[in-house]
């Protein structure tokens, strides 16, 4: 047994190192179909990084009259926390406290000060600040509870950080890329495991002959199989070390540039933080295919 | 050991030239174990397809073969290498592993088996060296004469020390010094205990060897004799 897989494992090896070309070629188109996949990896990251950004700022804050009373704003907190237990936050900002929170961030600023000592009375209006979880239907439950007859005669005026409507694009844009990138994405992938089946296909072809002698002779289907499986998983296995390196360098000198497009987010970082993921899928995706594929092949002709 | 029954093969016609071909036609036979058969006839009177369903690589149309009682119709894939591993066959268009050097196509052949390093190791170079080709151990089979792939091939099929030998023309590239060398192996292989068939259209082999002859014509055996001449 331990004979047979080190004999097996010998086998390969030197059919590796006497086709050197047609080992290459397997192997690069390895690396094209691991770096895709690796990209795939690292466009969802960034999109994940989008979508957090615009929810984050979505943010809902409800005016009140001037005469409405703390009871009827505390009424409406409650019915939107009944309504949507999941969201960020619902803080009730008084009068006073608005005034306060105004003075404190103005108070080097004299001229504002005297402006709100002109006016003698408190101007703030008591507000709700909303943060929604930045899911759309969250939004329109919010602003739906907002308009209701009940609550609309209180209310002055409600402001949106970003208008709905940018939201809502901004949302769909983001889905839409995402979904976009994720077809186009599997599509790329399927079309790059089929050109590496056909490079291993070709390689096998070479040894067609050789197969179907093998079987005359009286081997094993596994003593002929396994040189080429593991002819398979060393491509898959050198492709992936490639990958890896391109992967970590890439993320690291490309670093700067994308975080001077996109603030706050550092592929490097995503590259350290996930590293044990990416190692699991460039090295499953490699030997996978590469294995998968010998195996298939190699099927075709041990009908001897 | 082995034997034949009533044994048809008929190869479907091609779209180009018409009727189906009856290669075999009700062949029955039958070699007991440790005999030496020449099985003779004319190129084309299917004594490679016999070669080839004694090895399971054809089923017969009609009529069954057995190897060991075992008929290889219903032997499974397993069974079936297990046959040819314990068969030494020589094959006429030598099937040679051409992406191996000589040592390891020989060598190959052992590690199929199982065989130990230290064994391989002794046994190869042995082997290479009986049959002259002890100075092309690291070339590959392309880079051999005809000859050289013959006795190669005769090589291999020796190597294992197996009980069956089935020789297809191995003879058929060889001058004749080198064509005595060999037949005289394969007897001194079978004194020693081993079933030995013969394939050839070599007429003075087959008469000085004084041996069973079946022979073979148009796909039918018309005569099988004990001590035979090659008559055809
Ligand atoms: N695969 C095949 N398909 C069709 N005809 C075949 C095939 N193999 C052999 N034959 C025919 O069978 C006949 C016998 O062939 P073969 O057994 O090789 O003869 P021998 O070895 O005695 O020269 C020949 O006429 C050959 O053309
Ligand atoms: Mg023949």
């Amino acid at each position: 047994m331990v004979t047979n897989f080190s004999r097996i494992f010998k086998f390969a090896v030197n059919d590796f190192s006497r086709n050197k070309g047609i080992s290459l070629a397997a192997i690069f188109v390895l690396v094209v179909t691991i770096m895709l996949v690796t990209w795939l990896f690292f466009f969802h990251g960034i999109s994940k990084f989008l979508i957090s950004q615009v929810q984050d700022r979505i943010d809902i804050t409800a005016y009140f009259k001037d005469d409405a009373q703390e009871q009827d704003i505390l009424g409406v907190k409650e019915e939107i926390l009944k309504l949507s237990p999941d969201i960020k936050a619902v803080e009730y900002v008084s009068k006073e406290r608005a005034m306060l929170a105004f003075n404190e961030k103005h108070k080097d600023n004299a001229v504002l000060a005297k402006a709100l000592e002109e006016v003698g009375t408190n101007p703030f209006l008591p507000s709700l600040n909303i943060t929604t979880n930045g899911d759309p239907v969250q939004f329109a439950e919010v602003s739906n509870v907002l308009q209701t007859a009940n609550f609309s005669k209180f209310i002055d005026k409600v402001d949106f950080s970003q208008k709905k409507d940018t939201i809502e694009k901004v949302f769909s844009i983001t889905s839409n890329i995402n979904t976009f990138g994720l077809i186009l994405g599997i599509i790329l992938v399927i079309l790059a495991i089929l050109v590496v089946f056909n490079t291993i296909k070709l390689a096998v072809d070479s040894s067609k002959d050789e197969i179907s002698t093998m079987r005359i002779v009286g081997a094993t289907d596994w003593f002929i199989r396994g040189p080429f499986i593991i002819q398979g998983a060393i491509y898959g296995f050198i492709a992936f070390v490639i990958c890896f390196l391109i992967s970590a360098v890439s993320a690291y000198f490309l670093s700067p540039k994308i975080s001077a497009v996109l603030p706050g987010f550092n592929t490097f970082d995503y590259f350290l933080s996930n590293i044990w993921i990416l190692v699991l899928i460039q090295l499953a995706f490699g030997a996978g295919v590469g294995i998968i594929s010998s195996f298939i092949v190699v099927r075709k002709y041990l009908d001897v | 050991m082995i034997k034949f029954e009533k044994v048809t093969k008929i190869y479907p016609a091609h779209f180009s030239n018409g009727s189906p071909t009856a290669v075999l036609q009700d062949v029955s036979f039958e070699i007991k174990e440790g005999e030496f058969v020449s099985i003779v006839g004319k190129s084309g009177a299917g004594k490679t397809t016999l070669t080839r369903m004694i090895l399971g690589l054809e089923d017969p149309t009609h009529g069954d073969v057995f190897f060991k009682n075992k008929n290889l119709r219903t032997a499974d894939s397993f069974e079936i290498q297990n046959i040819r591993r314990s068969i030494g066959c020589i094959y006429q268009d030598y099937k040679l592993l051409p992406a191996k050097t000589v040592y390891e196509n020989v060598a190959y052949i052992m590690e199929v088996e199982g065989k130990g390093y230290g064994k391989i190791e002794k046994e190869v170079p042995r082997v290479l060296e009986l049959i002259g080709l002890e100075d092309k151990m690291e070339n590959f089979p392309k880079e051999l004469s005809g000859g050289e792939q013959q006795r190669l091939a005769i090589a291999r099929a020796l190597v294992n020390n197996p009980k069956v030998i089935i020789a297809d023309e191995p003879t058929g590239n060889l001058d004749p010094y080198n064509s005595y060398e060999v037949i005289y192996m394969l007897e001194k292989i079978n004194k020693a205990g081993a079933t030995v068939i013969l394939l050839t259209h070599d007429r003075e082999i087959v008469n000085k060897l004084g041996k069973r002859v079946v022979t073979l014509v148009g796909g039918r055996i018309i005569r099988d004799e004990a001590e035979g001449k090659f008559m055809l």
